[in-house]
C-alpha cells in the first residue's frame, strides 16, 4: 500500500505532482463525458481527457506520441465528433433521456473491473518504479516503423484509405 | 401238437378285396355331389352303378367265405354230413375235434399311429359281416331301381341318391369294420344320412323337426356307444397288447378279451351296458323307440331302406358283432334274465300295440319294425344268436318289401298319401301286383309256414323258450299274435272294402283342395305337446302327425309328369314293381337258408347261416393271431384248432356246460365266440306257434270284416261309450305319452333351467366379465389419459418445449440488441473470467 | 514516478469508458466513451514502453491512434446514415430485436 503514495522519496515529487494533477482532471473530465445530460459538453470534455492524455504522454517520455495525439485526436476526431453531433441533431442544451434504462448495471461492472484491474496492477507492479529518461527520439520511432513495423504500417495507410472511403461512400446522401 | 393238420383257410380276391364294397359307393356319393345334376339321369346311374357293383364284389365275397368255411380242416365235410340227433346241432369234429374257427380275413390299412396304438381302417370280414354285407347292398340296390321312378320330379333328385349312396357306404363300412374306431364312423355316417334323409323335405317343418329327433335320439344312444368303446378299450387293452399284439379297439381282440376269463367284469358289464345303450337309441328299442315313427316323414325308399331294414339292423348288429362282450357281462351264459332280453321283449309287445292305433300305413309298418327288432334283441339277450341273425336276414327282405308296396299304392293310388282311413281301401283289384306282394310279405312277418318269416321268427322264440325262459316265450308268442291282428287291419284297411279318398279318385278335382288337405296336416302335424290338449280329437289322430301330408307336398314339387293324376288307382309302374317282385320272391324263399326244423329231416348241412354265419366256438392259439400289415389281407389265425378238452363242446351231459364262452380257454389260447346253445325244434313247439298265429288271423280278421266293414253297432263307437277303452285308446294313440315324457318333462326339465342358467351366467358372468373388461379399459384409458399422457407424457413434451421456449425467453434479454447491454455482458463476463484467471492462479 | 500510476490511471480511464458504453443511449456517446476506452489502452502502452525502455509502445501507441481516427471516421458515417434511416441514434430505439 506504500505504493499509492504518489510522494514516495526517490521520487521526484514534481513529476508526481503535475502527475497528479492532470490524473484528478482526466478523472473528472471522464467522468463528465460518462454523466453529462449535454452531448456537446460530453463532447468538450472528452476533450479535456483528450488533452490531459497527451499530457501524461509527454511526463512518460513520449512527446511524439503527444502530439500525434493532439494532432489527430483533438484536431481531428473531435472535430469528427462535433459534427457527428451537429448532423445528428443532437439537441441544444440539456436532453433528458441521455441514459439507458439499464445504466445501473454499469456501475457495479465498472467498479469490479476497476477492482480486478487495479488488485492485479499493484500486485504485480505495485513496487516497480519508472526510471528516469529523457525525451525520447523521434528517429527511434521511425526506425522501429519503417523496418520492423514496416508491414504494419502500409496496412495502417491502407485502412486510413479504405476507413476514408468507407466513409465517404456510407455518408453519401445519393 | 395238433393231431389233424388242417390246411391253410383259402382267402380270395374278393375277401381280401372287401374294403372296395364300400369304398365304390363312397366314390359314387362323391361324383353325385360333384357331376351328378348334369348327368342325363341326374345322378342315379351312379348310384345305381356303385350299388350294383357293390352287390357283384358282395356275392364274390360271400361265395369266397363259402369256399373258406368249407376248406377249413381235411375232416371239414364229414363234419358237416353227420347227422346228429341226439346231440346238439353244431357240428362236433371227429374223435373230439372241434370245429375249426374261421377267421375273418382282414384288410387293413394304418392311418393313425400314436405311441403304442395303431388305428386301422378296411375290411375284416367273417361270417356276419359277409352275410350283412350282402344284404345291404342288395337292398341298397333294389331300394335305387325303385326310386328311380318314385322320387322322379323331385326337387332335390341328385341329392337324394347322393345321401342314399352315402348311406350304404356308410353301413358297409360299419359292417366291415374290424376295430370300434372304424365302427363308429360307420355308425356316425349312417345316423348323419338317416337325418339328411328324414329331413328330405325340410320345407316342411314337421320334416326337419322329424330328422332332428331321430338324430338327436340315436346320439343319446350314441353316448352309450363313445362310452363304451372306451370302457372296452381300457379292459382290453393290456390284454390284448399282451397276448395277441393288438389293441383295445380291435373287435377280435375284444371278443378274445371278453371270453378269456381274465376281463375284470365290472368292465365287461358296465362296456356291454353302455354298447347296449348305443343298440337301444339306432335300432329302436324301448325306450328310445320314439323316433321311428316319426322317421317316415322321409320318403319312402329311406323308410324301406333304412328304418326297416338296414340301419336300424345296425344295433343288432352290434351286439351280434362284440356278442361275447354281452355273453360275459349280461351273463347270458347263466341263464340270468338279461337287460337285453327285458328290453326286447318290451319293445316286442309296447311296439306291436301302439301299431294297432295308427291310421298312417308307414307308421304300423314303422311300429311293426321296432317290435321285429325287439324279437332280434330278444334272440340275442336270450343266447339265440343265430336265429336273431338270421332274422335280421329274413326282415330285411319283407319289410322291405312291405315299405315298398306302401311307396307303390301311395304313388300310384292315394296320391301320395298314407292314411288307410281317408284314402286307401279296397286296393286289391287295382293293384294285383302289390296286394300280392303285400300279402307275400305280410305271412312272412307273421311268421307263417313256409314263408320267411316261420324260419327265423320262429327260431327265435323257440331258443328262448328252450334256453329257460318261459315267460319271454310267451311275450314272443303273443307279439307273434299281436303282429298277426295289426297286420290284419292294416291289410283290411288298405286293399279291402269300399275305397275311400284318393283311392276312389276323389282326390284330382281341384289340387287346391289337396294343398288345403296338406296344410291342415302338416297343422295338425306340429309337435306332439302342443296338439296334445286335443286329445278329443279322434279325427286327425293326435298320434298321427299328418300322415305323410308332407311327403305328398314334397312331390308336387317339380312337374311330375307321371301319368297317375287323373286316371285313379292303377298299379305302379315297372320300376316300382320289379324290386317289390324281387323282394317279395326273397321273403318267401329266403327262409330256405337256415331252416332248422328241417335239419333233422335232411341234415344238418341245410342250415347254411349256421354253418357259414355262426362263429366257431373254437380256441385258437395266439401264437397264430398275427396282426395285418398295411394293406395286406392277411389270415389271422391259421385255423388250427387246439386239441384240448376244453376245445370241445360243452354238452349237456356233463351237466356243467363247459367250452368257449362258459370256461376259460386254456392258457395260449383265445375264444371269439362262446358256445351257445341251439333248441332242437319239435313238431310240439311249432304247432303251438303255428296254432297261435292262425289263432290270431282268425281273430282278427273277423273282427276287421264286422267292425270296418259291416260297422257292427256293438263295436263302433266303442271307445266313447267305454272309459276304460277309451282311456286305453288314448293311452296308445299318444304312444304311452312317452314324447310328452321326454319333450316336456326330462328335455324342458333338464334343458330349460340348463338354459336358464347357462343365459344368467352368460349375461351377468361372462358378459359382465367382459362388460367389466371394457369398463375397466375405458376407465384405465382415461385415467392413464388424464393422468400419465397428459400430465406426465404431455407434461414431459411440453416441458421440453417450455423449457426451451422459457430457456430462449430466458435468454432472449441477452439478444436485445441493445449495445450497451452488449457491453455491460461483455465486459463483465470478461471481468468474471480475469477474476476467475487470477484467483486460479494465485491459488 | 511510480509505474503503478500510469497503470492505474489508464484502468480508470478504462473503467469509465467501460460505464459510457454501458450506461449512454446515444450512439455518439458510445463512440465517445469508446475513444476514452482506447486512450486508456494508449496510455498503458506508454507506461510500459517507458518502463521496459523499449519505444515498441510509443510505436503501437501510434498505430491505436491512427486505427482510432479510422474507426471514429467509419463509426460516425455509420451513425450519420443510421440517424438517416431511423432519424433517431438512440441505440435502446434502435433495436429491432424482440428481446
Amino acid at each position: 500500500m506504500n505504493a499509492l503514495i504518489l510522494a514516495a522519496d526517490d521520487i521526484s515529487v514534481a513529476q508526481n505532482v503535475g502527475f497528479g494533477i492532470i490524473a484528478a482532471l482526466m478523472i473528472f473530465a471522464a467522468l463528465s463525458v460518462v454523466s453529462s445530460k449535454n452531448v456537446v459538453h460530453a463532447a468538450l470534455w472528452l476533450v479535456v481527457v483528450l488533452a490531459g492524455v497527451a499530457a501524461q504522454y509527454i511526463l512518460a517520455a513520449a512527446e511524439f506520441v503527444a502530439v500525434s495525439q493532439v494532432l489527430v485526436y483533438i484536431g481531428a476526431v473531435m472535430v469528427l465528433f462535433l459534427f457527428g453531433i451537429m448532423l445528428t441533431r443532437a439537441q441544444i442544451g440539456k436532453e433528458p433521456g441521455l441514459n439507458n434504462t439499464g445504466w445501473a448495471l454499469g456501475i457495479p461492472v465498472a467498479v469490479v473491473l476497476f477492482g480486478l484491474l487495479a488488485w492485479v496492477i499493484i500486485d504485480q507492479f505495485g513496487d516497480d518504479v519508472l526510471p528516469d529518461r529523457g525525451p525520447t527520439p523521434t528517429v527511434l520511432l521511425s526506425d522501429q516503423f519503417l523496418s520492423i513495423y514496416i508491414i504494419p504500417f502500409f496496412a495502417l495507410a491502407f485502412v486510413l484509405l479504405a476507413a476514408a472511403i468507407g466513409a465517404i461512400v456510407l455518408a453519401r446522401k445519393d | 401238437m395238433l393231431a389233424a393238420e388242417a390246411a391253410e383257410l383259402s382267402s380270395g380276391w374278393f375277401l381280401e378285396n372287401a374294403w372296395l364294397i364300400a369304398l365304390i359307393p363312397g366314390i359314387g356319393f362323391a361324383l353325385i355331389i360333384g357331376f351328378g345334376k348334369h348327368l342325363p339321369m341326374k345322378g342315379s346311374e351312379i348310384g345305381l352303378l356303385s350299388m350294383f357293383a357293390s352287390l357283384v364284389l358282395a356275392t364274390g365275397a360271400a361265395i369266397q367265405w363259402v369256399q373258406r368255411t368249407n376248406s377249413a380242416g381235411e375232416g371239414g365235410e364229414e363234419a358237416f354230413g353227420i347227422i346228429n340227433s341226439i346231440t346238439r346241432s353244431i357240428p362236433r369234429a371227429t374223435e373230439g375235434e372241434a370245429e375249426p374257427f374261421i377267421e375273418p380275413v382282414v384288410t387293413s390299412w394304418v392311418w393313425w399311429s400314436n405311441a403304442n396304438l395303431e388305428f386301422g381302417i378296411g375290411s375284416s370280414v367273417n361270417g356276419l359281416a359277409v352275410l350283412l354285407l350282402w344284404l345291404v347292398a342288395f337292398i341298397s340296390f333294389f331300394v335305387q331301381i325303385f326310386s328311380l321312378d318314385y322320387v322322379r320330379g323331385d326337387r332335390r333328385y341328385t341329392h337324394f341318391f347322393a345321401s342314399i349312396t352315402l348311406f350304404s357306404a356308410g353301413m358297409l363300412v360299419m359292417l366291415m369294420a374290424e376295430n370300434m374306431v372304424q365302427l363308429i364312423l360307420g355308425w356316425e355316417i349312417m345316423g348323419l344320412c338317416s337325418f339328411l334323409l328324414i329331413g328330405h323335405w325340410w320345407e316342411e317343418e314337421a320334416n326337419s323337426r322329424a330328422g332332428l329327433k331321430a338324430f338327436l335320439t340315436v346320439r343319446v344312444g350314441d353316448v352309450g356307444l363313445l362310452v363304451g368303446t372306451a370302457i372296452l378299450f381300457f379292459g382290453a387293452n393290456a390284454w390284448a397288447v399282451d397276448n395277441l399284439d393288438s389293441n383295445g379297439f380291435n373287435i377280435g381282440a375284444i371278443q378274445a378279451w371278453a371270453l378269456s376269463g381274465e376281463a375284470n367284469t365290472q368292465f365287461l358289464l358296465w362296456g356291454a351296458v353302455a354298447l347296449f345303450i348305443a343298440a337301444i337309441g339306432k335300432s329302436g328299442q324301448f325306450p328310445l323307440h320314439t323316433w321311428l315313427p316319426d322317421a317316415m316323414a322321409g320318403p319312402t325308399p329311406v323308410s324301406s331302406l333304412l328304418h326297416s331294414s338296414t340301419m336300424v339292423v345296425a344295433g343288432v348288429f352290434l351286439v351280434a358283432q362284440v356278442y361275447p362282450v354281452f355273453w360275459q357281462g349280461f351273463n347270458i351264459d347263466g341263464g340270468g334274465l338279461s337287460m337285453i332280453a327285458i328290453i326286447g321283449g318290451i319293445t316286442i309287445i309296447i311296439a306291436a300295440l301302439l301299431a294297432f292305433v295308427q291310421d298312417d300305413i308307414k307308421k304300423v309298418l314303422a311300429y311293426s319294425t321296432v317290435s321285429q327288432l325287439g324279437y332280434m334283441m330278444l334272440g340275442l339277450g336270450t343266447g339265440a344268436w343265430l336265429p336273431a341273425v338270421f332274422h335280421i336276414f329274413t326282415h330285411a327282405f319283407f319289410k322291405c318289401c312291405l315299405f315298398l308296396c306302401a311307396g307303390s299304392i301311395s304313388h300310384s293310388a292315394s296320391h301320395h298319401s298314407f292314411d288307410m282311413k281317408k284314402d286307401m281301401g279296397g286296393l286289391r283289384k287295382k293293384m294285383p301286383i302289390t296286394f300280392a306282394a303285400w300279402i307275400v310279405s305280410t305271412l312272412a312277418l307273421t311268421g307263417v309256414f313256409p314263408f320267411a318269416g316261420f324260419w327265423s321268427k320262429d327260431e327265435i322264440i323257440d331258443n328262448v323258450g328252450s334256453n329257460g325262459y318261459d315267460f319271454l316265450l310267451w311275450v314272443g308268442l303273443g307279439g307273434a299274435a299281436l303282429t298277426a291282428m295289426y297286420m290284419t287291419r292294416a291289410t283290411y284297411l288298405t286293399f279291402f272294402g269300399e275305397p275311400r279318398g284318393a283311392s276312389a279318385g276323389e282326390y284330382h278335382e281341384d289340387d287346391e283342395h289337396a294343398e288345403e288337405h296338406e296344410m291342415e296336416h302338416i297343422s295338425v302335424g306340429a309337435p306332439e305337446p302342443r296338439s296334445l290338449s286335443s286329445a278329443a280329437n279322434t279325427g286327425h289322430g293326435v298320434g298321427d302327425e299328418g300322415s305323410a301330408g308332407d311327403e305328398s307336398h314334397g312331390g308336387h314339387g317339380a312337374d311330375d309328369g307321371s301319368d297317375h293324376h287323373d286316371d285313379g288307382p292303377h298299379e305302379s309302374g315297372p320300376l316300382l314293381l320289379i324290386p317289390i317282385v324281387v323282394l317279395a320272391f326273397f321273403a318267401l324263399f329266403a327262409g330256405l337258408a337256415n331252416p332248422t326244423p328241417l335239419a333233422s329231416r335232411f341234415g344238418e348241412g341245410i342250415e347254411s347261416m349256421k354253418k357259414y354265419v355262426e362263429p366257431r366256438a373254437t380256441p385258437v392259439p395266439f401264437e397264430e393271431v398275427i396282426a395285418a400289415g398295411p394293406g395286406e389281407s392277411i389270415t389271422i389265425i391259421d385255423g388250427r384248432p387246439s386239441t384240448t378238452p376244453s376245445a370241445e363242446e360243452g354238452g349237456e351231459e356233463g351237466g356243467e356246460k363247459s367250452g368257449c364262452g362258459f370256461t376259460a380257454p386254456e392258457p395260449g389260447t383265445a375264444c371269439f365266440f362262446p358256445a351257445v346253445s341251439h333248441a332242437e325244434p319239435k313238431f310240439t313247439k311249432i304247432l303251438l306257434s303255428l296254432g297261435v298265429v292262425a289263432a290270431a288271423y282268425a281273430v282278427a280278421i273277423a273282427f276287421n270284416v264286422s267292425y270296418y266293414g259291416r260297422r257292427n253297432k256293438h263295436l263302433v263307437g266303442l271307445t266313447d261309450r267305454s272309459k276304460v277303452m277309451r282311456g286305453g285308446f288314448l293311452f296308445l294313440k299318444n304312444k304311452y305319452y312317452l314324447d310328452y315324457l321326454y319333450e316336456n318333462v326330462i328335455v324342458r326339465a333338464i334343458a330349460h333351467p340348463i338354459s336358464k342358467a347357462t343365459y344368467w351366467f352368460n349375461q351377468h358372468v361372462l358378459d359382465a366379465a367382459v362388460n367389466d373388461v371394457g369398463i375397466g379399459a375405458r376407465k384405465t384409458g382415461e385415467w392413464v389419459y388424464d393422468n400419465i399422457d397428459q400430465k406426465v407424457v404431455d407434461g414431459a413434451v411440453d416441458g421440453s418445449g417450455r423449457i426451451a421456449s422459457e430457456s430462449g425467453r430466458g435468454l432472449q434479454p441477452t439478444q436485445s440488441g441493445k449495445v450497451s447491454q452488449y457491453g455491460a455482458l461483455l465486459f463483465g463476463a470478461a471481468a468474471v473470467g480475469a477474476i476467475v484467471l487470477v484467483l486460479v492462479n494465485v491459488s | 514516478m511510480l509505474a503503478v500510476n500510469f497503470l492505474l490511471l489508464a484502468a480508470a480511464l478504462f473503467c469509465i469508458g467501460v460505464y459510457g458504453v454501458i450506461a449512454r443511449r446515444n450512439a455518439v456517446m458510445v463512440l465517445m466513451s469508446i475513444e476514452l476506452i482506447l486512450n486508456a489502452v494508449n496510455l498503458n502502452l506508454i507506461a510500459f514502453a517507458l518502463m521496459t525502455g523499449a519505444v515498441d509502445g510509443q510505436v503501437f501507441a501510434l498505430y491505436v491512434i491512427a486505427i482510432a481516427a479510422a474507426e471514429v471516421g467509419v463509426g460516425l458515417a455509420m451513425v450519420l446514415m443510421i440517424y438517416r434511416n431511423r432519424k433517431s441514434i438512440a441505440l435502446d430505439e434502435l433495436s429491432e430485436m424482440k428481446g
